[in-house]
């Protein structure tokens, strides 16, 4: 058996133990998020949006339902990965993992496959409620693979990088809490940059979240604030830079050897 | 051929500045039984948490199977099985689940482990709770599945950190007729263990460790053969009063009808047997006074403190 199948092989079990991590305890991965998002399309959509109208030449709720979709992928892509390798940490099953000869990036692209798979579940799930709600249009299905696949990833990156960190379970709700929730509602979501003065226009571009939320509308309703093809280019650019990043702290051993 | 372990001027210093260890070799050979001894905090977990890739080494080398453990990295963790000391599977898999995860990381998928996941978890006793989550497992049925987990890509050489500990008698007497099998089919077996019965019972060979040196590293009867003196307890039944002949030997009346007989070596107890005999004294039961190793252990211990001190 070669080196690269059994690397292989040590891929697909990483991501099966996972997915089925999250698939086991489905209440709290899986059925939270579409409450959370059901609650935002009658609040948001019907009850307020039905008196905002129409943003950006679309009705309300058909404005916020792409930038919903993109919230619930990124945050579970970087639940996923954060609690699952810091559970890890903590009941030491980690060290299953360093004792074999399983390659770091291979480890790394487990884990981050795993927070993918939770975040587009997710995200297919809001995607289906959203339908109750709206008439859902697809601009073009390839952004909106790339985009969502792009984001799911460079999130789960951050949520290892968290957990790479973390010492205790409050670690991992640190940034989540203080940086992401904020970006994120901040990141164009409920309305467009189009709103806001020109300063605030420019600081608001300096959000990278905004980029993968207006990429994804446009993707779903042709319209965005942002150029599409920077938006994907910065992600991909994140996504090696957080990856060389995890890649070098594992083979550090950092937070796991001592 | 190569050894299956082979350590060289291994160090390590943790972030606090405390040295761990100091510099040490250690060579084990392919098929061995060898145990690490030591008492708490002397070096033992630092050294096989380095062989495991669990601890960072500030210096030297370790090999396994020939494979240089920096170099070689991936061919040396194939020939290795850890067993550690704490339990640190998910304790919300399945016994099953836990098992053939591992194999995966392996290379080895589900397909082709089944028969000998099989194998092993009913060797383990472990096969009628191979569906239930492992948190619901005995406190050594979690010992036996971390030394089912760390067998199952068939290992070349095998870590047990305290494999033991915390096993009622039976099942520990079981565990060692299965690590004696796994060690006479070509396994070679690294064990750590407070119980120095155990080492005493399985192992070839033997190194002790204290304040992260390498205090002796030899085979355990060469060991044993350094004892000078043993002491047997014999249960009588006589009047042990006028007990006469048995100058030669320290006799210690510890009861009424219990006298403890240390002779040095070379001395015969058939002659204790005969005074007894002819004093008209019944021997019920005899029984060695303390662990053989025991005694050794705690004698090379001392003596490595003392020398430190001076």
């Amino acid at each position: 058996m070669s080196i690269w199948s059994i690397q292989w092989v040590a891929f697909s079990t990483i991501v099966i133990k996972e997915v089925r991590r999250f698939m086991r305890i489905w209440q709290q991965t899986l059925l939270p998020p579409a409450i959370t998002m059901t609650l935002y399309f009658i609040i948001f959509g019907n009850l307020i949006g039905s008196r905002i109208g129409e943003m950006d030449g679309v009705d309300y709720m058909s404005f916020i339902v792409p930038g919903l979709i993109m919230m619930s992928v990124i945050t579970n892509a970087y639940g996923n990965v954060s609690s699952s390798f810091f559970g890890n940490k903590f009941q030491r099953c980690i060290e299953e993992l360093m004792v074999s000869p399983v390659y770091p990036a291979v480890i790394l692209a487990g884990y981050v496959m795993g927070g993918v798979a939770r975040g587009v579940m997710v995200g297919i799930i809001v995607t289906i409620l959203s339908l109750y709600f709206t008439d859902l249009q697809l601009h073009n299905l390839a952004i909106v693979v790339v985009v969502t696949v792009l984001s799911a990833i460079l999130f789960a990156l951050g949520g290892f990088i968290n957990a790479i960190f973390a010492t205790k379970f409050d670690d991992i709700t640190i940034i989540p809490t203080f940086i992401i929730t904020p970006l994120t509602y901040l990141g164009g979501v409920f309305y467009s940059i189009s709103l806001l003065p020109e300063f605030w226009q420019d600081v608001s571009k300096l959000n990278p979240i905004l980029y993968m939320v207006n990429s994804f509308r446009y993707g779903i309703l042709g319209i965005s604030d942002v150029n599409v093809s920077v938006a994907i280019t910065m992600l991909i650019g994140f996504i090696i830079l957080l990856s060389s990043i995890s890649v070098w702290l594992l083979k550090r051993g950092t937070g796991m050897r001592s | 051929m190569s050894a299956a372990l082979s350590i060289q001027g291994l160090e390590k210093v943790y972030g606090n500045g405390f040295k761990a260890l100091k510099g040490i070799d250690l060579t084990v050979k392919q098929g061995d039984f060898f145990a690490l001894l030591g008492p708490n905090g002397a070096g033992k977990s630092t050294t096989l948490g380095i062989v495991s890739s669990l601890v960072q080494k500030t210096a030297g080398s370790v090999s396994i199977m020939g494979h240089d453990l920096e170099r070689d990295t991936f061919a040396a963790k194939q020939c290795l099985g850890v067993v550690p000391q704490e339990f640190n599977f998910n304790q919300f898999e399945k016994v099953y689940d836990i098992v053939i995860t591992q194999a995966g990381y392996y290379g080895l998928t589900a397909k082709q482990v089944a028969s000998h996941a099989e194998t092993l978890l009913r060797a383990l006793d472990l096969w009628d709770k191979r569906n239930e989550p492992s948190r619901m497992l005995s406190g050594g049925m979690k010992r036996r599945l971390m030394i089912a987990r760390a067998l199952i890509h068939q290992p070349k050489v095998l870590i047990l950190d305290e494999p033991t500990a915390g096993v009622d008698i039976e099942l520990r007497r079981s565990m060692w007729e299965f690590m004696q099998k796994l060690n006479d089919e070509g396994t070679t077996i690294i064990l750590t263990t407070h119980y120095l019965e155990e080492a005493e019972q399985l192992c070839k060979n033997i190194a002790i460790i204290n304040h992260g040196e390498i205090v002796t590293h030899t085979s355990v009867k060469e060991l044993l053969a350094q004892l000078n003196t043993e002491t047997f307890v014999l249960d009588v039944a006589g009047d042990l009063m006028d007990l006469k002949g048995l100058e030669s030997f320290r006799i210690e009346h510890v009861a009424e009808d219990c006298i403890e007989v240390t002779m040095d070596k070379g001395q015969n107890l058939n002659d204790v047997f005969s005074v007894l005999t002819q004093a008209n004294i019944q021997v019920r039961s005899m029984r060695t006074k303390a662990n053989r190793l025991e005694e050794l252990f705690v004698n090379l211990v001392q003596q490595h403190k003392s020398e430190a001190e001076v």
